[in-house]
């Protein structure tokens, strides 16, 4: 069913924007289009890099209902994590994936954590993982799936911890991407998720409501 | 796309008579009207990028075929099993195929337009699989098995005490006695239910808002993460789109992603933009094991190369119905049709045929806001105006409009005729009028005299003032 179908999508489509197949000239300017993906045009908003960037991107993730903390050190990261915890009356216990710049960290220092590894699970209440790149442009943290990065630590819990390195803020969606390109050079991870928020919805009466299916809370360490 | 039998007016002069959905509507003229005009004010690029957005859609339409075969050899190549259906009910059987392969009893459903146009839940329920809406508003309309009454908010023709009614039936388990009184505890209770079926699903189905020629990948977006848990937590994930989704680069994607969250809710961006590539990879701790995607024509490919053509370029925000005149007056439910308000207008007849709804086309007073406010600058009103064309043509109009056209077209064929008719009938209705100025009955205008008067014509008609003022400016 699925090949007939498709050969009679292709050919009715081709039939109707008037070209046959088999037009090289065609194929090779909309592979040609693909394979230069250029910009668009980048608002003044996300054409900012560094500093600028680092407040832009700090100024949104807070607009965002997302509590913000700055650690001087990546080795500041347990104790500001246990201190949030704390803080918010929450259960000294988290979820994180095998991340190297979390992982080599010195979680003992921050007794009494208690840290489980691999995919969020149902009872998990507290996740923490490392994003890939935090966009200034919206205050979009764009986090990758893989063998160190459970996508589940995204979702499932009801408060999620995010690290972002201060060098890979960056302006807007089209920097991300580049980076994103270069580090994967065979193609996209399985998921690239852009998180710009807590879960929320406002589908009773258009009243927003934090905690809709995912992560009520969004706390975000800035780290050098 | 079905209707429900009553016929447009019924359900129109229903909606205007029902104090809950007139509650509920305000929610829409207020806050969706006023975040999006917010949201655009703050993006000084907003002009650029709405153009850029249409020249990109405009040229992928052009040479549709190539991207979605580009498209299809990028989502093979990362392990996506892709399937065509050419119908709506070839869309459901490739859906209830995959499911029933892996025997599956239960599925999760994120948000998806296309899976509600080839009415999917129904046919998978009639075969003895229990579909799950996931996202809040469309959990709510399952349970009261409605329709979505808008693109991205679909229960926003509830009042909060209807969804309490519907959930206290629902829950039987849980404490009569408990509190709902907030949107929050009714939210926190779905989130409790649901929390469950996400994690006892055998396949989660979700909708695409893009698929990416470039990368293989498909996009959804969502505020809730609903969308995220479904298609995240079973052993399969099925995507369920249409051809007209797929955009050629991920800086393509970039641009419209500007405009979407925007149009729709007046958020810069929406809380989750996921971009999904295949299937779990070997190392991943998670993920779906499958990753299937069927890609539904549906009539789409028959409207290419026709005035319809820009209705393709839709990316399904919903501005035009926040911004409509006769949606804010009553709702999505009076259309009778999957998609409602001026894009439901145009795409319902542009799928279904131009009589399987021919009055939505009519449903409109042309005050052209739902053009304006398109990211996707689609002409929604002169698309409408096609179809009315097309009626009058096939003389499926209603028989007055039909007489009433062909009467003015003879005289304005005539102008010595129309002008003294013109003079004549403002004569009249003026001494119908008497002293008050207004008329409260009209033959032939029943409709408008029976819930306002008519003001009647004064002075001269506009031929004779445009005379004299042509006749003043030719004096030296």
């Amino acid at each position: 069913m699925s090949d007939a179908a498709r050969a009679k999508i292709l050919g009715q489509i081709r039939h109707a924007v008037g070209k046959v197949d088999g037009d090289a000239a065609r194929r090779t300017a909309v592979e040609a289009r693909i394979a230069a993906h250029c910009r668009g045009s980048v608002p003044a908003r996300a054409s900012v890099a560094g500093g600028e960037a680092m407040v832009a991107f700090v100024a949104r993730l807070k607009a965002a209902s997302i509590s913000v903390a700055e650690a001087a050190h990546l080795s500041d990261v347990p104790r500001l994590t246990a201190d949030y915890l704390r803080a918010h009356n929450l259960p000294a216990r988290l979820r994180m994936g095998a991340d190297p710049d979390l992982a080599g960290l010195d979680w003992a220092s921050a007794a009494p954590l208690e840290i489980l590894s691999g995919r969020a699970e149902a009872g998990d209440e507290v996740s923490l993982a490392k994003a890939f790149a935090g966009v200034a442009e919206t205050g979009t943290l764009v986090l990758t799936s893989g063998p160190n990065n459970p996508t589940t630590l995204n979702f499932l819990p009801e408060t999620e911890i995010v690290v972002v390195r201060a060098g890979d803020v960056v302006g807007g969606y089209e920097d991300a991407w580049d980076r994103l390109r270069a580090a994967y050079p065979g193609g996209l991870p399985r998921t690239v998720n852009w998180v710009s928020g807590p879960s929320r919805t406002a589908d009773i009466e258009q009243t927003i409501v934090m905690g809709a299916h995912g992560p009520r809370r969004l706390h975000v360490i800035v780290s050098g | 796309m079905t209707a429900d039998g009553r016929s447009f007016d019924t359900r129109v002069e229903g909606a205007l008579a029902d104090p809950q959905l007139q509650q509920a509507l305000g929610n829409v003229r207020r806050r969706f009207v006023a975040s999006r005009a917010a949201a655009k004010a703050a993006l000084p690029e907003w002009g650029a990028l709405s153009d850029e957005a249409k020249a990109i859609k405009d040229h992928v339409l052009g040479h549709l075929d190539l991207y979605l075969e580009a498209w299809e050899r990028k989502a093979t190549a990362a392990g996506a099993k892709v399937h065509w259906a050419g119908t709506a009910s070839e869309a459901r059987d490739t859906v209830l195929g995959i499911c029933r392969q892996v025997g599956a009893k239960t599925v999760t459903k994120g948000k998806s337009m296309v899976a509600e146009e080839i009415h999917l839940n129904q046919h998978l329920e009639a075969n003895g699989i229990t579909p799950i809406e996931t996202d809040l508003g469309e959990y709510i309309i399952q349970l009261r098995g409605e329709m979505p009454s808008h693109i991205i908010a679909p229960a926003v023709h509830l009042t909060k005490a209807q969804v309490e009614a519907d959930f206290r039936k629902a829950h039987t388990n849980l404490p009569a006695d408990r509190s709902m009184v907030e949107p929050s505890e009714m939210v926190a209770e779905a989130r409790g239910i649901l929390r469950e079926k996400f994690l006892a699903a055998d396949v989660g189905i979700t909708g695409a808002n893009f698929l990416i020629a470039e990368t293989g990948t498909s996009v959804i977006v969502t505020n809730e993460g609903n969308g995220d848990l479904t298609q995240v937590l079973p052993r399969v994930h099925v995507v369920v789109t249409s051809i007209d989704k797929v955009i050629p680069t991920l800086e393509d994607v970039s641009v419209i992603l500007r405009l979407l969250a925007r149009s729709a809710t007046g958020q810069e961006i929406s809380t989750y933009t996921t971009f999904s590539t295949g299937p779990r990879r070997p190392g991943d701790p998670d993920g779906p094991e499958a990753y299937h995607v069927v890609v539904v024509d549906n009539g789409r490919s028959e409207l290419l190369g026709t005035p319809l053509q820009p209705v393709l370029r839709c990316i399904r925000c919903g501005a035009c119905m926040n911004h409509c005149p006769v949606y804010q007056a009553v709702g999505g439910h009076a259309y009778g049709a999957v998609y409602a308000g001026p894009i439901g207008a145009v795409l319902t007849p542009a799928l279904d045929g131009v009589m399987a709804a021919k009055d939505l086309p009519n449903a409109t007073p042309f005050c052209g806001r739902c053009e304006e406010v398109c990211p996707m600058q689609i002409p929604l009103p002169g698309m409408m105006r096609h179809f009315r064309e097309q009626q009058v043509a096939m003389a499926k109009a209603p028989a007055a409009q039909r007489v009433g056209l062909a009467v003015w077209a003879w005289l304005a064929g005539r102008p010595g005729v129309y002008r003294l008719v013109t003079r004549a009938g403002m004569r009249v209705m003026e001494m119908m009028a008497g002293r008050s100025g207004r008329l409260r009955r009209l033959p032939l205008a029943g409709a408008w005299t029976r819930h306002r008067d008519l003001p009647a014509p004064e002075g001269r008609t506009f031929h004779d003032l445009w005379a004299e003022r042509q006749r003043a400016r030719a004096k030296p």
